[in-house]
């Protein structure tokens, strides 16, 4: 049996983050768990540049990204283990994990963070009728047989949604001499960021179908072709308007999903809205001393946003550890109020407010000229104007000790109300 | 005469429009830019429209077949293509270290390609 304090799952950037910031805050004794051969998580397949414009003030690729922390946790005695998949983490903080130096390995650990990121949805996830032949992925797997095995998937290629790793490999995928037919998205907005569909649609002039989807795929050993309709408005498709589009490869950009089966073993308790599991502002599960960090809480849109608010999660395990953690007896409740999806954190748990807590929130649906209010009893303790909301971008909310400690009873309400003033 | 050109800035994931008001070629306003990043982007895509180019490069020895590469400054939009057919005939060999130069002053721009990660030699 190991015995470690502090046990990190998932080396990628929110595991990194997290184990960096409990070190910094006084525990030594950590141990990181990644079943890969490196750390970085997803970044070294993430070639592209973006990353890092908050954090470092500088555009970086992903490889450049996690080499920072990387190089930085070289510093510190922070241990790692390699190619080592866990299989159980319990609700006593005991881990099972397996590689091939050690076996079978038991982990006990004062606190733990889980950090084990998100996955793509698949075929399965949306099923789309038809054949099934080889050539249809989900758009990471393509990434990741261009950018660090070499492979190419396919040369005519019609993608199906437009979440950011889509747009990124339509990209990808025409430099490397591939001719893409086109995006295809049941939504009527893009499901990516605005500088994606910028980037990597307009400038290449691929074309960018919204309210369309696949309704067939035909092919025996390998993808011959799709068949695409456009939707109305109950997401149906229109007969009338299907084509046949030939093709070698479908790739799939419908989303992720947090990868929580560990957490769900561990009897964490789960958010049917995020997929993720319940924190609070410190990032503590339901389970005491279990916390969680980055795209298994719920799917970031930006790695410096993973990296910022893993640092509250390692905060918060080094304080579990070092037992300096006051809990109100009922925690405070932040709700949903009008256009708004989620927000992380759901609970809070502190007595006293010394520090700022930032809250990130998703919207139901495009507006303009908003306002993002929070309030508590009758009152609005805090707003906040915002020019436009979309769903693919997330909204932060940094409040203050001062607006905090205005919160009475315990329900927070988190609203986007149309600003008045300006419509 | 006066033109409005309207651009998405990429600069962050806020992605102002931002509207450049030029006559004869000449700026006259730049506005809907939340910050100075985004002003200045406005005025290049309308001046000199460039990119920083990502890619891979195969990569001999390495414990990984493929090298990330990128341009270390941004090269003008209309290169990629050009760049990247230069950049399919370059070999590497491990170790490599990020920051590494794998095509000097590719195409005569004056601007350098770069490895994007350390890849250490497969033992």
């Amino acid at each position: 049996m190991l015995e470690v304090d502090l046990g990190v799952i998932g080396g990628g950037p929110a595991g990194l983050a997290s184990a960096i910031s409990a070190y910094k805050e006084g525990i030594n004794d950590v141990l990181i768990i990644e079943r890969d051969m490196e750390l970085g998580g997803i970044l070294p397949q993430c070639i592209h540049d973006g990353f890092g414009n908050f954090i470092f003030g500088e555009m970086l690729t992903g490889p450049e990204y996690a080499q920072r922390y990387v190089d930085e946790l070289k510093k510190t005695a922070i241990k790692v283990k390699l190619n080592t998949m866990v299989l159980e983490v319990n609700s006593n903080k005991r881990i099972i994990a397996v590689n091939p130096e050690d076996g079978l390995l038991e982990i006990e650990a004062k606190a733990i963070i889980l950090g084990m990121g998100c996955r793509e949805r698949t075929r399965a996830n949306i099923l789309i009728p038809g054949d099934r032949p080889a050539g249809i992925y989900a758009a990471g797997v393509t990434q990741r047989y261009m950018n660090i095995e070499g492979i190419m998937p396919g040369r005519k290629i019609v993608i199906l949604g437009s979440g950011d790793i889509g747009l990124i490999m339509a990209r990808r995928f025409t430099l490397e001499g591939a001719e893409v037919e086109g995006v295809y998205e049941i939504m009527s907005n893009p499901g990516g960021l605005t500088r994606n569909v910028v980037q990597c649609l307009e400038d290449y002039n691929i074309p960018l179908y919204l309210s369309h989807t696949i309704t067939n795929i035909k092919g025996r050993s390998r993808v011959e072709g799709v068949t695409v309709a456009k939707v109305n408005s109950e997401m149906q498709p229109i007969k009338e308007t299907e084509r046949f589009i030939p093709c070698d490869t479908v790739v799939l950009s419908v989303g992720l999903i947090p990868e929580n089966e560990l957490s769900q073993k561990a009897e964490v308790e789960m958010d049917w809205r995020t997929s993720g599991p319940i924190v609070d502002e410190r990032m503590e599960t339901s389970v005491p001393g279990i916390f969680a960090c980055g795209n298994v809480v719920h799917v970031h849109d930006l790695v410096d946003d993973v990296s910022e608010s893993a640092k509250v999660t390692g905060k918060g395990a080094a304080e579990y550890i070092t037992g300096k953690v006051n809990r109100r007896k009922i925690p405070i409740t932040v709700k949903n109020g009008r256009n708004v999806s989620y927000v992380i954190p759901q609970i809070i748990r502190g007595e006293k407010f010394g520090e700022s807590i930032k809250l990130y929130l998703r919207v139901k649906e495009t507006e303009r000229n908003v306002r993002v209010i929070a309030s508590s009893g009758e009152e609005k303790i805090f707003a906040k104007k915002e020019r436009a909301v979309r769903p693919p971008e997330m909204i932060k909310l940094n409040l203050s000790p001062n607006v905090l400690n205005k919160i009475t009873g315990n329900e927070l309400i988190i609203a986007v109300e149309k600003d008045e003033k300006k419509s | 005469m006066k033109r409005s050109h309207n651009f998405t800035c990429i600069q962050c994931p806020l992605s102002c429009q931002i509207e450049l008001i030029e006559e004869e070629g000449k700026i006259l306003e730049v506005k809907g830019n939340l910050c100075k990043l985004g002003g200045k982007y406005a005025i290049a895509e309308f001046t000199n429209p460039v990119r920083i180019l990502t890619t891979t490069a195969y990569i001999q020895r390495g414990i990984l077949p493929m090298l990330p590469i990128r341009s270390e400054k941004p090269i003008p939009k209309n290169l990629m293509m050009k760049c990247m057919k230069e950049l399919a005939k370059i070999r590497v060999t491990a170790p490599i270290k990020c920051g590494d130069i794998v095509c000097e002053n590719i195409l005569n721009t004056g601007i350098n390609i770069i490895a994007s990660r350390d890849l250490p030699e497969e033992r």
